[in-house]
């Protein structure tokens, strides 16, 4: 490939033109040593002290003297105001904006390499295809990060001044960091993508992948350098009861919350990536002209829904540490969370999980049809649905019911009697453990639709796997029930740990005998790709939707569990938008976000089939 | 006898109307929120299941696509297109429709503490105060066992009326109250807590709860007009010993 057809317009350029307003923009902020508040008057460090004081604790007065300032306490005036722009608002929808895009971005290099890798190693050109075409997906919406990246940032110059420039004081060097390691970023992620075809054999394909690797290294430093901006603010570490930074990085960085979240988004951007492929699959699959096209995507679509189902499966567990953290570290927080003003939204984060895992499970029973061997395993579907449902009642109902006067008068009382244990933690970590199990199992039998074990020993094999299933599965509701309700809360908590182990041992066993047992498999009748039904793609679509939805959710929740709060317990939100919305208007406020950049991801692909149909004409 | 995957349908759904409406399943009546989500998603699955098949899909379908197409059925089709719209103008009018009642209810039952608050003409930071006889624990055991004692005393004069002489919750006069006294017993309640919040719960009281989704009913009072701040916290030192939990770190 040609540099100068590398260097073309417009990614490059409006990369290397972004890019560089943020540098500039953290620069001033970042290197400024003695930002405006610096030399606050001395009657504001005495009001400090006298706060501090209050609150019992001692404010060094070496602290006050250090070369940190003290977080700025601010008044309605600091926030500057624009006629018709909602601050908070405006920067509400360009973070998360933000954060949909990035998510998808940082996630997509990560199964693109593992499919590159597979494909390599197996020697099959489908996975280096549809590696290729992950990628080019993405490509686009690499631009929109920077774009909507640049769109935050400015917005919280405008709107949020004082606080960023409080944030730029302490993590000024990580800030520079950040954007160096975007320049970086995008760097490997120009070669990666346009040295595709160039770099496809011998030494240069291992240089590729290489690349490869070091996109991913550089893209997730970027995310765990942005979310320990973001822990900061929840859980600050490293400074005193003022704000005063103690002056060593690392404390600001690694707070309470830092490595659970760095583990939670990791792996939910990797089910989140791989439920918008899956959505672009669908849509190129109902808009496929040729048998053979639809058989292409209806394979892309099935390797991204089960990249994200997989990233799916242990994201439960990793929202839970974040959760135990977030309590551990503040118990209003904890409560507000899940107990308090939120709980609702938790609710519905509950619905749109389980909502997932029916589509998901959904799409693997109806591509079970892809072969006519399907038959031998379809009666067992009702099963396996009907133990969803019952897990998916159990997942969303709440403990808090929402009761008419005369409802509470004739359940006489605010709880039932039946339905309120289910609200509690240990019936939910026994329901989600059980659909896990459920799907996994619908994934062993899509595994099989199309194929005859031909070893000797297979009717001990599925003697082993359903004892695993039916152990596993009463294991984990002893453990719920007796630990969870009989027993003190120590138990109840710590037997959520056993019963993770449970699902995973299970999960891990089964796929090891199946995987002995099919090896050398004779086929029954040949798996048809491009088999489906259109409205097994419909839930594809789903799965991607839902999730974009519930990161907007859960972002605003990790939000506003601050509170009153810009940066917890030393630096007050005073602006004029300092109240907790009601739940309406945030969800409402979640929705519109959603739908304008599911629109823009609509656009995107529709963007990508323009390039395609080029592409084949030319 | 081969039933259609339309009346599989229709079957399915009446029996998950009736078993959701049906008290003596439940022990109780479930609400009516509770019950639209239960039969939503009754339906989602009913129909994710009939449709895994095409065979089903087409089942289900083919008498609907038929209903509407069909000339000969032109009759029944006006009926029932003029009925639908009345179901949803009905269920619309339902849902709209304003009783004398008192409104719903969206009381939480965790109410979650202030960043501080005011209590013996001071300030109290919840997420930084601690219990200034825990330190004695390693300090001064001897000590420490008579301040325990001293709570244990305070409890027994001031407290296990309501939430019992085993620390259950079930006092003389727990029975009276909706919600029922906390149970201090098991790890249900303060292992999960800091000092500083049953400090607050203790010292505020009811009318200390949090404005968010009052109105509260509690009965707890506000025990800084009866006791000192020493004599709650050698309370809490007594609520965390006899139960044998121990308090949440601060962090």
């Amino acid at each position: 490939m040609r540099f100068a057809a590398f260097i073309r317009p417009p990614y490059l350029l409006r990369m290397v033109t972004l890019s560089a307003i943020i540098f500039m923009a953290f620069f001033i902020f970042a290197m400024n040593p003695e930002p405006s508040y610096a030399s606050a008057p001395s009657a504001q460090d005495a009001a400090m002290s006298r706060e501090a004081a209050q609150a019992g604790h001692e404010l060094a007065s070496d602290k006050v003297s250090s070369r940190y300032a003290p977080a700025p306490r601010l008044h309605a005036r600091d926030y500057p105001r624009i006629n018709g722009v909602n601050g908070r608002v405006s920067v509400w929808l360009a973070a998360q904006m933000h954060l949909w895009f990035a998510a998808f971005v940082l996630s997509v290099p990560i199964f693109v390499l593992i499919l590159e890798g597979i494909g390599m190693i197996k020697r099959d050109r489908r996975y280096d295809k549809v590696a290729y075409e992950f990628i080019r997906v993405s490509i686009t919406a690499y631009s929109l990060t920077a774009l909507t990246g640049g769109l935050l940032l400015l917005s919280l110059l405008v709107f949020y001044p004082q606080l960023l420039g409080y944030l730029s004081q302490i993590f000024g060097p990580t800030m520079l960091a950040y954007a160096f390691l975007f320049f970086f970023e995008s760097l490997a992620l120009y070669i990666y993508y346009y040295g595709w075809h160039s770099m496809r054999s011998g030494t240069l394909k291992w240089l590729h992948l290489t690349t490869g690797l070091l996109l991913n290294a550089s893209g997730i430093t970027l995310m765990f350098i942005a979310n320990a901006w973001m822990t900061f603010m929840i859980s600050p570490g490293g400074v005193d009861s003022a704000g005063v930074f103690d002056g060593n990085i690392w404390h600001a960085i690694h707070t309470a919350l830092w490595n659970p979240l760095n583990l939670h988004r990791f792996i939910s951007n990797i089910a989140y990536g791989g439920s918008i492929v899956g959505a672009y699959a669908a849509y190129k699959f109902l808009s496929a002209a040729g048998t053979e096209e639809r058989a292409y995507y209806d394979w892309m679509g099935y390797t991204a829904s089960i990249i994200a189902v997989a990233a799916l499966l242990p994201l439960p567990f990793a929202g839970y540490w974040l959760a135990v953290e977030i309590y551990a570290y503040s118990q209003q927080m904890g409560v507000t969370l899940m107990g308090g003003v939120f709980g609702r939204i938790f609710i519905m984060q509950a619905v749109v999980i389980g909502s997932l895992f029916l589509a998901a499970n959904y799409y693997l029973w109806c591509g079970m049809h892809r072969s006519d061997g399907a038959y031998r395993y379809t009666r067992y579907v009702k099963y396996i649905a009907f133990i969803m449902f019952l897990c998916f009642l159990v997942w969303f109902t709440p403990h808090t019911l929402v009761l008419k006067a005369s409802e509470e008068l004739a359940m006489g009382g605010r709880y039932h009697a039946l339905v309120a244990p289910l609200g509690l933690m240990p019936a939910k970590n026994t329901a989600i453990n059980i659909m896990l199990l459920c799907t996994s199992l619908s994934f062993l039998l899509y595994r099989r639709a199309n194929r005859v074990s031909v070893v000797t020993w297979s009717s001990y094999g599925n003697a082993a796997i359903i004892a695993l299933y039916v152990a596993g599965t009463l294991n984990i509701i002893f453990l719920g029930v007796y630990y969870g309700y009989y027993t003190d809360t120590v138990y109840k908590v710590i037997s959520s740990i056993p019963q993770v182990s449970t699902t995973i041992t299970v999960i891990s066993a089964a796929f090891i005998i199946e995987y002995f047992m099919l090896r050398g498999a004779r086929e029954f009748a040949p798996l048809r790709w491009g088999r489906m039904p259109r409205r097994s793609q419909y839930a594809l679509v789903l799965i991607a939707v839902s999730l974009t939805w519930l990161m907007g959710l859960m972002g605003y929740i990790s939000e506003a569990i601050r509170q009153q709060w810009h940066i917890t317990g030393i630096m007050k939100d005073n602006s004029p938008d300092a109240y907790t919305p009601a739940l309406s208007y945030a969800v409402k406020t979640v929705s519109i976000g959603t739908i304008i950049f599911l629109g823009i991801i609509l656009f995107i692909f529709w963007l990508g089939q323009l390039k395609t149909s080029e592409g084949t004409s030319a | 006898m081969k039933i259609s995957p339309l009346l599989q349908f229709v079957l399915f759904t009446i029996a998950a109307f009736i078993i959701v409406n049906m008290p003596a399943l439940f022990g109780q009546p479930l609400p009516e929120s509770l019950i639209v989500l239960y039969m939503f998603f009754s339906i989602v699955m009913i129909l994710l299941v009939i449709t895994v098949t095409d065979k089903g899909a087409e089942g289900l379908l083919r008498p609907i696509v038929s209903f509407v197409n069909s000339p000969e059925k032109r009759r029944l089709r006006r009926v029932v297109f003029i009925l639908i719209p009345l179901a949803f103008a009905f269920l619309t009018y339902r849902s709209l429709h304003s009783e004398v009642a008192a409104p719903v209810e969206h009381r939480q039952v965790h109410p979650a503490p202030p960043d501080s608050f005011r209590a013996y003409g001071r300030e109290f930071v919840i997420q930084s105060t601690k219990n200034p006889f825990r330190a004695l624990e390693k300090t001064n055991p001897g000590e420490f066992r008579k301040a325990v004692k001293q709570g244990g005393e305070i409890y027994f004069k001031n407290c296990f009326f309501c939430h019992g002489a085993l620390l259950d919750g079930r006092g003389h006069y727990a029975r009276a109250f909706t919600p029922a006294p906390l149970p201090f017993k098991g790890g249900n309640t303060i292992a999960q807590l800091q000092e500083s919040y049953l400090f607050w719960r203790i010292v505020t009281g009811g009318p200390g709860l949090p404005y968010e989704s009052a109105p509260w009913s509690s009965a707890m009072p506000a025990w800084e007009s009866m006791l000192s701040s020493t004599e709650v916290w050698k309370t809490i030192l007594f609520l965390y010993d006899y139960t044998g939990n121990r308090p949440q770190e601060l962090r």
